[in-house]
């Protein structure tokens, strides 16, 4: 052979090949400014269908619950109650059951093989549609409690959250099954923090003696807990905007009620039922709740985000 | 020990280097790694970088072919001249660089291929038009790795062991004929009769290829290289790590046997840190 | 042998043995029992909603069901199956618009620019788009494309449908590669740029490889739960009783039933027939979604060999 460069047609490069690395680059810088777009556009249509809403009712939507399309009255205020006062109890449920969970899955108290299968029941607990959750809750669910709901009127009566008899549909019946779903999200996250806490840490607890328990929870749980926090944030963020189960279930009602007996709403229930049928100043008010609906789960997915990175310093 | 009497390489005339370093200074954000390297590696030879650790002798290596293009905040000063083109001029392009000036790694670094694949990869995106089952098998012959692969050329290269793994990388850096063979400590992962292996594979193939052959092995540079550049690292006033810098670069014979600073003298006698 | 430890144990040497009812343990105990309970009542759903959705929904399963259109209400004879078409459309009209989409900005992440403040921004911005509920892509697709009519006229339509599920896809598509890729040893791509090949090449001959089960595990996921998906479909891609034409363009740009816009539909009617074609409904869906989400678990064990 004469040159052995001369059987390398490409050593130097053509112009072709160039510019498909070049527009490969180009084309995966564009795709990744979608999400950019998309997040920004939503933040943009939102915002702009709901000036006239703002412009007419300002912060009185926001704490006044007058709903009326016929006098074409606007207020989002028991909708956001509805929002806060749902997800906030389904937490105040859904984490002891789901930290509990995750240091039962992680933790070798029975074998790993069943404690697999509970894993994998939650997390497919979690793949199951919300609205499938919904029917459940409708069909299911809500005629097994009512009695409970029943005799928690008679007994409860004179307690301002408990003062309504129950007809149904109602806060408690969405609360609980807000908790199903976030149980999932809180137990995952939870166990894989739990799982990244370093090994030397717990054989440190158990070299100076402590019982299982005095570990976890002055070592283990101490270690994981900003991971578990970043969770817990994620799960409010996603109970104050799941839709479907609870529109099916919360009763829809857009008086305010201060009895968690009695049918209530959340912004996203809102949105799903009258949004389809909605036009002039009940969309821009639509509009108006929805916006609330973005800045209240932007807000709490920032900080679960800020929590994470802040304390994840620690170890 | 047999002296290889080489023209004084240091001085040589520009057609026997192979590549040129003036003055390069290479620099991770504001941290200097190594400093004011002038460095001639001559054509046709295996020169050796050898050093302690942290003195940036894989660093100057990886400016060689712009590898270090791909760590962020990765700066260099300086020119590296290649066939009297500066590697790190405005309109090069580090994809055809690397066409030229090809690399073999610390860890072996089979693609997810077949072994036949893993050779003819390099080639066919190098616009390879010959026999492509002559050039694989040209390849494994020189890269001394034909005996253990023949009968598997479709089997994945990871079914080989670590030190034929190390061949089929240096046969694959072959496949696509470069001029210059970088070798970034291609031994160290590896037992000392896969090393020795490798060690005959490279008398081969300076035949054909310059080589630069980054070592901590002593030994190794000993025996493999005909030019050694010896670096050494030390703390600069107010800095906070340590920069490298090349202390001195002549044969390997006169550098292990001769050199000129204390330092070197040190370092290869062993009474170094 | 047993005899002389029993002895030492209770003799001169220190006491080591386990007594139960130390408070120490019976704390501990109490915590692990308690522990397990939660277990319980964290995997009591799961099994209740499974079990009706079985009892339910799969004894209604037909051929019948399978194949037909749903009834007019009040009326007893019908089927689902456009909804089953309609869920396999709408989804995979948000497959194509987000995986590509999704993979690419992967790539950028972690190919390109790891650690750039655009990098950054945008890591950032997939985080928060994971969170905006899963209504708001539904209002913001009915704000954008089903009020403007930009798709050729029409308003409610199967494609707008598969955007507003896109929205929700992309961050976990975009994630999943992002992630997938950054598990690729650097390695090798530095054996492919050490031979000569362009970023392209070893993005799409070497890495994408390399990374392909992560990321399909990932993408899997991701359509699972856009299937399930009710409400962003809701006002997208509204509800049709009729079968698509899917073989001409007005099919995918036209109203679209799906199995989970009729589950709610038909669970809040008043006619039993259509709350027994909801449970039918969520039994397909349940079963299409359970098998992605075991068959992306298979794939990821299939790659850990």
């Amino acid at each position: 052979m004469s040159d052995p460069d001369s059987r390398y047609l490409l050593r130097s490069r053509p112009p072709a090949e160039k510019l498909v690395d070049i527009s490969f680059r180009n084309l995966a810088i564009a795709m990744a400014s979608v999400v950019a777009i998309v997040l920004f556009s939503i933040l943009v249509v939102v915002f702009q269908g709901s000036l006239d809403s703002m412009a007419r009712y300002g912060w009185q939507f926001l704490v006044t619950s007058d709903w009326n399309p016929v006098d074409d009255q606007y207020g989002a205020g028991a909708a956001i109650y509805g929002t806060l006062i749902t997800s906030l109890l389904a937490l105040m449920i859904a984490v002891p059951l789901g930290v509990g969970t995750a240091i039962f899955i992680t933790e070798n108290i029975i074998p790993k093989r069943i404690r697999d299968v509970i894993g994998l029941m939650v997390e497919l607990l979690a793949a199951i549609p919300s609205v499938v959750l919904g029917l459940w809750a409708i069909f299911v669910m809500e005629p097994f409690i009512r009695p409970g709901l029943e005799l928690l009127y008679q007994l409860f009566n004179w307690f301002p959250l408990f003062s309504t008899p129950p007809m149904g549909p109602g806060t408690i019946p969405a609360v609980l099954i807000l908790v199903v779903m976030i149980l999932p999200i809180i137990t995952a996250i939870s166990r894989d923090c739990l799982n990244q806490v370093p090994p030397q840490l717990r054989q440190a607890a158990y070299g100076v003696g402590t019982t299982r328990w005095g570990a976890i929870i002055n070592v283990i749980l101490p270690a994981a807990i900003s991971g578990i926090i970043g969770g817990v944030m994620l799960a409010l963020g996603r109970a104050m905007g799941e839709t479907m189960a609870v529109t099916m279930i919360i009763g829809n009602s857009n008086n305010f009620s201060v009895s968690l007996l009695a049918p209530g709403n959340t912004i996203a229930a809102m949105l799903a039922n009258q949004f389809g049928e909605a036009d002039g100043s009940q969309v821009s008010s639509l509009m108006y709740a929805a916006f609330v609906l973005i800045v209240l789960t932007l807000a709490v997915n920032i900080f679960a985000q800020w929590i994470v990175k802040r304390l994840s310093l620690k170890y | 020990m047999t002296t290889l009497q080489q023209p004084q390489a240091t001085e040589s005339h520009n057609t026997d280097v192979a590549l040129s370093l003036q003055n390069v200074t290479i620099s991770y954000g504001n941290f200097e790694a190594v400093k004011n390297v002038y460095c001639e590696i001559p054509r046709g030879k295996v020169t050796a970088f050898i050093g302690p650790s942290g003195c940036g002798k894989s660093t100057v290596l990886r400016s060689l072919n712009r590898m270090n293009d791909l760590i962020e905040g990765c700066s260099l000063k300086g020119s590296i001249l290649f066939g009297g083109v500066d590697l790190y001029g405005a309109k090069i392009d580090p994809v055809e660089v690397r066409r030229r000036i090809g690399m073999v790694f610390q860890q072996p670094n089979p693609f997810p291929k077949s072994i036949y694949e893993n050779i003819a990869f390099g080639a066919r995106i190098n616009g390879y038009t010959g026999d492509m089952d002559e050039l694989v098998e040209r390849s494994l012959r020189q890269a001394a790795v034909w005996d253990e692969c023949k009968d598997k050329l479709n089997e994945s290269g990871y079914s080989l062991s670590g030190g034929q793994q190390q061949r089929l990388c240096i046969a694959r850096t072959i496949a696509i004929q470069p001029e210059v063979i970088l070798m970034d400590e291609p031994c160290s992962a590896l037992d000392p009769i896969s090393t020795l292996k490798i060690e005959e594979t490279m008398h081969e193939l300076k035949k054909s290829f310059t080589i630069v052959i980054v070592t901590h092995n002593m030994q190794q540079a000993v025996r493999v290289s005909d030019m050694t550049a010896f670096f050494n690292a030390e703390a600069v006033e107010g800095g906070t790590g340590k920069v490298g810098y090349l202390v001195e670069f002549n044969d390997t014979d006169k550098i292990f046997n001769a050199p000129q600073q204390q330092a070197t003298q040190d370092y290869v006698s062993g009474r170094f840190g | 042998m047993t005899h002389t430890l029993s002895q030492n144990l209770s003799g001169s040497g220190p006491d080591l043995s386990y007594r139960p009812f130390l408070r120490r343990n019976i704390g501990s105990g109490v915590l692990s029992l308690i522990a397990a309970i939660f277990a319980v009542i964290a995997v009591l759903p799961l099994v209740l909603v499974l079990g009706y959705v079985i009892v339910q929904g799969g004894s209604k399963i037909s051929l019948a069901l399978l194949t037909q259109l749903p009834p007019p209400p009040g009326l007893e004879d019908g089927g689902i199956a456009n909804a089953i078409v309609g869920t396999l459309v709408v989804t995979a009209i948000a497959g194509l618009i987000a995986i590509p989409v999704g993979v690419g900005g992967g790539v950028f992440l972690a190919e390109y620019s790891r650690s750039g403040w655009f990098a950054q921004f945008i890591r950032f911005g997939t985080n928060v788009l994971a969170g905006v509920p899963s209504i708001i892509a539904g209002v913001f697709i009915y704000g954008t494309i089903v009020t403007s009519r930009i798709l050729f006229g029409n308003a409610y339509s199967a494609v707008a449908g598969g955007m507003a599920l896109a929205v929700l896809m992309l961050p976990t598509v975009i994630k999943t590669t992002d992630e997938g890729l950054k598990l690729v040893p650097d390695d090798l791509r530095r054996a492919a740029l050490g031979v000569g090949a362009s970023r392209f090449v070893t993005i799409i001959r070497i890495t994408l490889p390399a990374a392909f089960t992560p990321i399909a595990t990932g993408v899997v996921l991701a359509v699972a739960r856009a299937a399930g998906e009710t409400a962003p479909l809701i006002f997208t891609a509204l509800f049709s009783p009729f079968w698509s034409d899917l073989l001409t363009p007005e099919g995918i740009f036209s109203p679209i039933a799906t199995l989970s816009v009729m589950i709610y539909n038909f669970a809040i009617e008043p006619y039993e027939f259509h709350n027994e074609l909801a449970w039918a409904a969520s039994f397909v869906l349940v079963v299409m979604i359970l098998a992605l989400n075991l068959f992306s678990r298979w794939l990821a064990r299939f790659a850990a060999k």
